[in-house]
């Protein structure tokens, strides 16, 4: 009797699984993607406890255990630059973060359509150009003859290479990510703002509330789940995103390296360009990846205790 | 009643223009920087190499726009950016839809262990090397498939498109059902038309993405022939050991032209950036609407 049941949910399954079938031939091809592309090269961690061997790859190379992890323990560079992109990381989660709920704010202060449109325009749109250009805007505008310091040497004072001056570096990256995704970052606010009962801001308005009241009482109560979901997205992804390998690496040169080179530009310089054992550099790859995960369970729990839904 | 409401629209007014100041401020010093960029490039040399601070479009030459197009490199990577464009965003598209469309089928068997390990490729990885190897393995390094397969799938994207197909109304399939149409069928020929404006803005952010695309061509193109045009702008812009350099140095030299570096590499710069001004409105006028919200919660 209980045999023929599981006999029969097995067959209902199977049925259920038939009527699927065309939607398995179509989400086939992302799978494939997926175990290609994300699953094969998880596995490739393994490579952290080997010694890489180019005929072996890496399934063949031998294992070797901890002794990646020791060395880096001793690796100058590598702890130069796991520094930085902490550094770098946690001051643009504190800057770039909560400006874009800002600027939504702003934004949504306006009752004149085409005056939030006109914004939104200019704002966006650095969001759309790659790092390769807008870094060679940025250092052909921040060269000895660019216009910064034709203007600053306009009012007599000295000029400036913020690109190679290891005080200035940071500080432009924090500026440079501002200028590319402010408009870009706020839009998600602005959706949820314009999803608040317009009926709640007039009853508001009725009672007298200031902007202020409103804001505390209707915008931010209105956002304020999106928020909590967007930090722990920055969070879980804060040493790839905000240690970005595309700004830093078209930005830097050999005298600012001490402040900017993070985890990704010193993998792929140790790897690409020196030479170095890609055991040794998946380790310090793997490090980054976990540091991550811990990253954002840490950020998830937070949010949940703080009584907001959390991603999982 | 009448006196307060002047009074109240008088107070709004005031913090009105506050707020007008500070985003003018920061549009002007978002803007600014393109704004530079224009006007030298169009800048002629015997004008800007007089000027202390060139703040205006005082002169309007199209030397460097001449020596940018006599590059035979440049053309090759526009061609070979184009191509990746083109090829990328079918591949991005075809399989993006037909997986979003299957994953928005809750009843599917499977489909949740399919998400979950989806969104767990957003938050961790093997990392450059092994990804590196994977992809050496399969043969793809020095090719452009390299460009459009590895580089062509967004979970980003995926999960919204997925959660859209999920808002479509179930009784616009049912009615094809009963005529004896597959899921296929279905897809193609009632899903596809009713979603296009949705699907054509994920192919222009596709494609955006593929025409910016320099990381795959900078750890896995070793042959020139093969860069994209955000290498090329690199190799002028920033390491500057672009031909275009070389051409500008010649120029100068014949002395028939004169032209300003940065002239030409402002000019490099415009030029491809053309496809991305063309598209952009339409682009604006999508995620304006808000599209991605429904991304926050896959």
């Amino acid at each position: 009797m209980r045999s023929g049941s599981s006999v029969g949910t097995t067959k209902k399954l199977w049925k259920t699984m038939l009527q699927y079938k065309y939607f398995y031939l179509m989400v086939l091809p992302v799978l494939i993607w997926y175990a290609l592309f994300a699953y094969a090269p998880m596995y490739g961690v393994t490579l952290a406890f080997k010694t890489f061997d180019y005929s072996g790859g890496i399934l063949g190379s031998p294992w070797i255990g901890f002794d990646h992890f020791q060395k880096i323990w001793s690796d100058a560079d590598f702890h130069t630059a796991f520094k930085n992109t902490i550094i770098i990381s946690l001051m643009k989660l504190l800057i770039n973060f909560p400006v874009p709920i800002l600027l939504a704010i702003l934004l949504n202060e306006f009752s004149r359509k085409t005056a939030k449109r006109f914004f939104q325009t200019i704002l966006t749109f650095p969001h759309f150009i790659s790092w390769v250009v807008l870094a060679g805007i940025i250092t052909i505008i921040l060269s000895r003859d660019g216009v910064v310091n034709q203007v600053i040497m306009a009012f007599g004072f000295e000029s400036i290479a913020p690109l190679t001056d290891k005080d200035s570096f940071r500080p432009l990256l924090y500026i440079t990510h501002m200028w590319r995704e402010v408009g870009w970052d706020s839009i998600i606010y602005l959706a949820a703002l314009a999803g608040i009962n317009p009926e709640l801001y007039e009853a508001a308005e009725m009672d007298g509330a200031n902007r202020f009241k409103r804001l505390q009482h209707i915008a931010w109560p209105g956002i304020k789940s999106t928020v909590a979901i967007l930090l722990i997205l920055h969070v879980g992804q804060l040493l790839t995103q905000g240690a970005s390998f595309e700004q830093i690496f078209n930005l830097y040169s050999s005298p600012v390296y001490a402040v900017a080179d993070v985890i990704d530009t010193y993998i792929y310089r140790t790897s690409f360009q020196i030479g170095g054992d890609f055991g040794y550099m998946t380790a310090a790859g793997l490090i980054k990846s976990v540091i991550s995960v811990v990253l954002l369970i840490t950020a998830n729990t937070i949010v949940k205790r703080m009584g907001e839904e959390g991603l999982y | 009643m009448k006196q307060t409401l002047m009074k109240k629209r008088s107070k709004m007014s005031a913090f009105d223009i506050a707020v007008y100041i500070v985003l003018g401020l920061l549009s002007l010093i978002t803007f600014f920087p393109f704004y530079n960029v224009i006007i030298i490039s169009f800048a002629k040399f015997e004008v800007i190499s007089k000027f202390n601070l060139y703040l205006l479009p005082l002169s309007f030459d199209l030397t460097a726009y001449k020596v940018l197009m006599s590059d035979a490199k440049f053309w090759s990577s526009m061609f070979n950016s184009v191509l990746i464009t083109v090829f990328g965003v079918l591949f991005s598209m075809t399989i993006s839809v037909a997986g979003a469309y299957a994953l928005s089928k809750k009843g599917m068997p499977g489909r949740n262990g399919m998400l979950t390990l989806i969104l767990f490729t957003m938050f961790f990885n093997g990392g450059l090397i092994p990804f590196y190897l994977v992809v050496k393995a399969l043969g793809l390094v020095n090719s452009m498939l390299v460009m459009i397969i590895p580089a062509g799938l967004s979970t980003f994207y995926l999960i919204i498109m997925k959660n859209y197909f999920g808002t479509l109304p179930e009784s616009l399939e049912e009615s094809a059902k009963l005529d004896g149409a597959n899921d296929l069928y279905i897809l193609l020929k009632i899903i596809l038309p009713i979603s296009a404006p949705f699907i054509a803005t994920f192919g222009l952010f596709y494609a955006v993405e593929r025409w910016n695309e320099w990381w795959y061509a900078l750890i896995f193109i070793s042959d020139s022939a093969k860069t994209p045009l955000q290498i090329y702008l690199r190799e002028t812009l920033i390491t500057s050991n672009g031909l275009l350099n070389t051409l500008a140095q010649q120029a100068a030299d014949s002395d028939s032209s004169k032209v300003y570096t940065p002239a030409l590499q402002m000019a490099t710069i415009v030029v491809s950036s053309v496809p991305i001004i063309m598209v952009y409105p339409f682009l604006q006028k999508h995620f304006a609407k808000g599209i991605l919200v429904g991304s926050i919660k896959g």
